[in-house]
């Protein structure tokens, strides 16, 4: 009964900063000088495209610009709750499917990306706790300041250099090619797999280094603790005593990570996607700021946000049901 | 060098041990972080690193031989040997002039060095006029080479532009972009965080909503999306405050965070209910009582701080939505090195990164060093 009003207030809080994301998202739209629609119109004369004034009028009224601030919020956030996020002048397409468009590819890197990054650094971090100092131990600790140091668009280009110049592998892009319009076979899958690796590891690197540490860290405090001795003291099998007390004790901060860990994945995500060439949703992004495509962006930051949001809402739940402090608190 | 009064009753009596209990237990706090910060190797690299590359800031237009803005007809040339063997001789340090060769059907260029005649490498030559902080006029440069031929330790860009020159130039402007950005980050954290940590309550639930929030929006989508709404028509300087400030308005919520925590801990301090028996104000309660009594949690955070802003800076510079040319920062010299070709071909240009990576490490060092001294009565 605790646990579900809990996740209830967590959903309810969820929604409370949706709103004020969403209201970043449209004062985004807003900050260039002049609205959307003259810049659109200007972009449309300058192509020599006849412009038809009663249809701009017509538009212009339909998006509310010749009303204040907050009624066009109103209205703008009134059509995206209902799917409508407006046009976009670069795809000269509905925003929600130039984003649904690359949903996909977006979440699946991502989900991947967070499973990399747990798989990698808990038992990284566990060795490392146990054998403090050691060759592996310093190993792990420099590429943790490598991972920090080395900015994220710099590593994909020297990843995606060593993946053309050793493994002949082509550069960007999740898939070959000549794999683009074909239906799923298994040499597309295997292709697809190939392309995996090297945008997996740019988005990880970061998260992977900083999860290490906190394993680590947490992980010694607990090893240095009394009920670790008194189970070594009654003779309990090492890898046990390690794996069923202090470990679990160590992973409620890994899980409660996810907090942080997701706003920084979609950050690396974005880098890793610019300059790799990736179909999500952060070179959209890119695109749509670069052009002043300004219903696209936000668009872009509103979808992010969500889906953090969302990974946030999980991570909550996860913990509330690990750790009994926090549901019961 | 002569040890600072502040402890050299506490670094001399080193074989005494009586002495030295005494001296321990009566040198400062910052004594006391002083000697255990010396223990951490890695910081104090990283601490001289930093000094190197900030004298380097300070007197880039000495040390650069040329202006970082001054073409030549010397396109992507390669970075200069320095020899020291002239036709089997031992001489001088000194470069070959380079010429060049072009490929006409290619449009390739290459270099070939003219080995008849060595052109020393000379010390404060008069070159290029320069304003040294904007006041001092001079021509000094601390070294260069006969104007016949140039001398380019990394290199030159797709317009002769000598890279060396231009990466001290730009380590001008990203290396400042944290500081000053930490700057901001500080003061609104600790304002912030400190007015929400000292009166609790309503007050402090607003701002730590308003943390969260702000922490749920990507860092980098974020801070692109802020980036991107910077008029185009702003002149260099303001655009340069306008990035700090967006870089800035990201990283006090970590800080208001530790702020708080901090605070409400030190709140509950006999010596801060005393104070407010006394009548004391709250401000003044804030800085002269509070403060200092969590000053070195907050040099942690803001030295773990800079770098990643200046990571922000690059990355923002590279994907052409931060300072834009004819500024010149790590991140906008990157971009001439955005796609494998250029990279491939003229690999000195990826030099401007190096830079970065060693400024972050040095920065993350030294803040790793700064947190394992800040508590000196911890152990």
């Amino acid at each position: 009964m605790k646990l579900i009003k809990y996740i209830i207030k967590r959903l309810l809080w969820g929604t409370l900063v949706l709103l004020f994301v969403s209201f970043f998202s449209f004062l985004v739209i807003q900050l260039p000088p002049g609205d959307f629609l003259s810049s659109y119109i200007a972009r449309l004369e300058k192509s020599g495209m006849a412009v038809d004034n009663q249809s701009m009028v017509a538009l212009r009224h339909s998006y509310g610009l010749d009303q204040p601030f907050i009624v066009q919020y109103g209205k703008w956030f009134y059509r995206f709750v209902r799917g409508d996020m407006g046009v976009s002048f670069l795809y000269t397409k509905k925003v929600e499917s130039v984003i649904v468009e690359r949903l996909p590819a977006t979440l699946l890197l991502s989900f991947t990306s967070l499973l990399v990054i747990y798989l990698v650094s808990i038992p990284v971090g566990i060795y490392s706790a146990r054998r403090q100092y050691s060759v592996g131990d310093f190993l792990a600790s420099l590429l943790g300041f490598m991972g920090m140091a080395i900015p994220g668009f710099l590593l994909a280009l020297i990843l995606m250099w060593i993946a053309y110049q050793g493994f002949g592998i082509s550069i960007g892009g999740l898939q070959s090619p000549q794999f683009m319009d074909q239906p799923m076979s298994m040499a597309k899958a295997i292709d697809f797999m190939k392309h995996l690796p090297v945008p997996i590891i740019v988005i990880t690197v970061a998260g992977t280094a900083a999860l290490i540490r906190t394993m680590r860290a947490t992980l010694l405090d607990e090893l240095g603790k009394q009920y670790v001795t008194t189970a070594r003291a009654k003779g309990l099998k090492e890898s046990t005593l390690i794996h069923k007390y202090p470990v679990r004790a160590a992973m409620n901060p890994i899980i409660s990570s996810g907090g942080w860990l997701l706003p920084e994945l979609f950050s690396g995500e974005t880098i890793a996607a610019i300059v790799l060439g990736l179909p999500t949703i952060g070179p959209l992004l890119y695109r749509a700021l670069l052009g002043e495509d300004m219903y696209l962006a936000a668009g872009c930051i509103m979808i992010l946000s969500i889906l953090t949001i969302i990974g946030l809402l999980i991570s909550d739940i996860v913990l509330a049901i690990t750790d009994p402090r926090i549901r019961l608190g | 060098m002569k040890t600072p009064t502040f402890f050299r009753g506490f670094r001399k009596p080193k074989n005494s041990e009586p002495n030295k209990f005494n001296a321990l237990h009566s040198a400062s706090q910052w004594a006391l972080i002083w000697a255990k910060f010396k223990d951490h190797k890695l910081a104090i690299v990283g601490l001289y690193i930093l000094v190197i590359f900030y004298a380097c800031i300070l007197f880039s237009p000495i040390i650069t031989p040329y202006d970082a803005w001054e073409d030549s007809k010397y396109i992507y040339a390669p970075p200069s040997k320095i020899r020291i063997f002239h036709q089997g001789k031992l001489s001088r340090p000194f470069v070959y002039k380079q010429d060049i060769i072009l490929n006409t059907e290619t449009f390739e260029r290459t270099f070939k060095p003219d080995k008849s005649k060595p052109y020393p490498v000379r010390f404060f030559v008069k070159g290029a006029e320069y304003r040294w902080l904007g006041l001092v006029k001079g021509n000094i440069h601390l070294f260069g080479v006969d104007p016949q031929t140039s001398i380019n330790l990394m290199g030159t860009d797709v317009l002769g532009r000598d890279c060396f020159s231009r990466n001290i130039s730009g380590l001008q402007i990203s290396l400042t972009v944290g500081l000053l950005g930490v700057f901001i980050a500080f003061i609104l954290g600790s304002v912030i965080g400190g007015i929400a940590g000292y009166y609790g309550g309503i007050i402090d639930n607003i701002v730590q909503r308003l943390v969260e929030f702000i922490s749920c929006i990507p860092t980098i989508p974020m801070w692109m999306a802020l980036s991107a709404v910077i008029p185009q028509d702003w002149g260099n300087l303001k655009v340069y405050f306008a990035i700090t400030v967006i870089l800035a308005l990201r990283s006090w919520t970590g800080l208001s965070r530790q702020v708080r925590s901090k605070l409400l801990q030190l709140r509950e301090e006999e010596y801060i209910v005393a104070a407010k028996v006394c009548g004391t104000s709250g401000w003044k309660i804030i800085t002269t009582h509070l403060l200092p009594g969590f000053m070195s949690y907050l040099i942690v955070s803001l030295t773990l701080e800079i770098p990643k802003m200046i990571l922000g800076e690059t990355t923002l510079s590279f994907l052409g939505l931060g300072l834009r040319a004819p500024t010149v920062s790590l991140g906008v010299l990157l971009q001439d090195a955005q796609n494998l070709a250029a990279i491939s071909a003229y690999p000195w240009l990826l030099i401007s990164a190096l830079l970065v990576v060693i400024a972050v490490l040095a920065f993350n060092f030294v803040g790793d060093g700064i947190r394992d001294a800040a508590d000196p009565y911890k152990n």
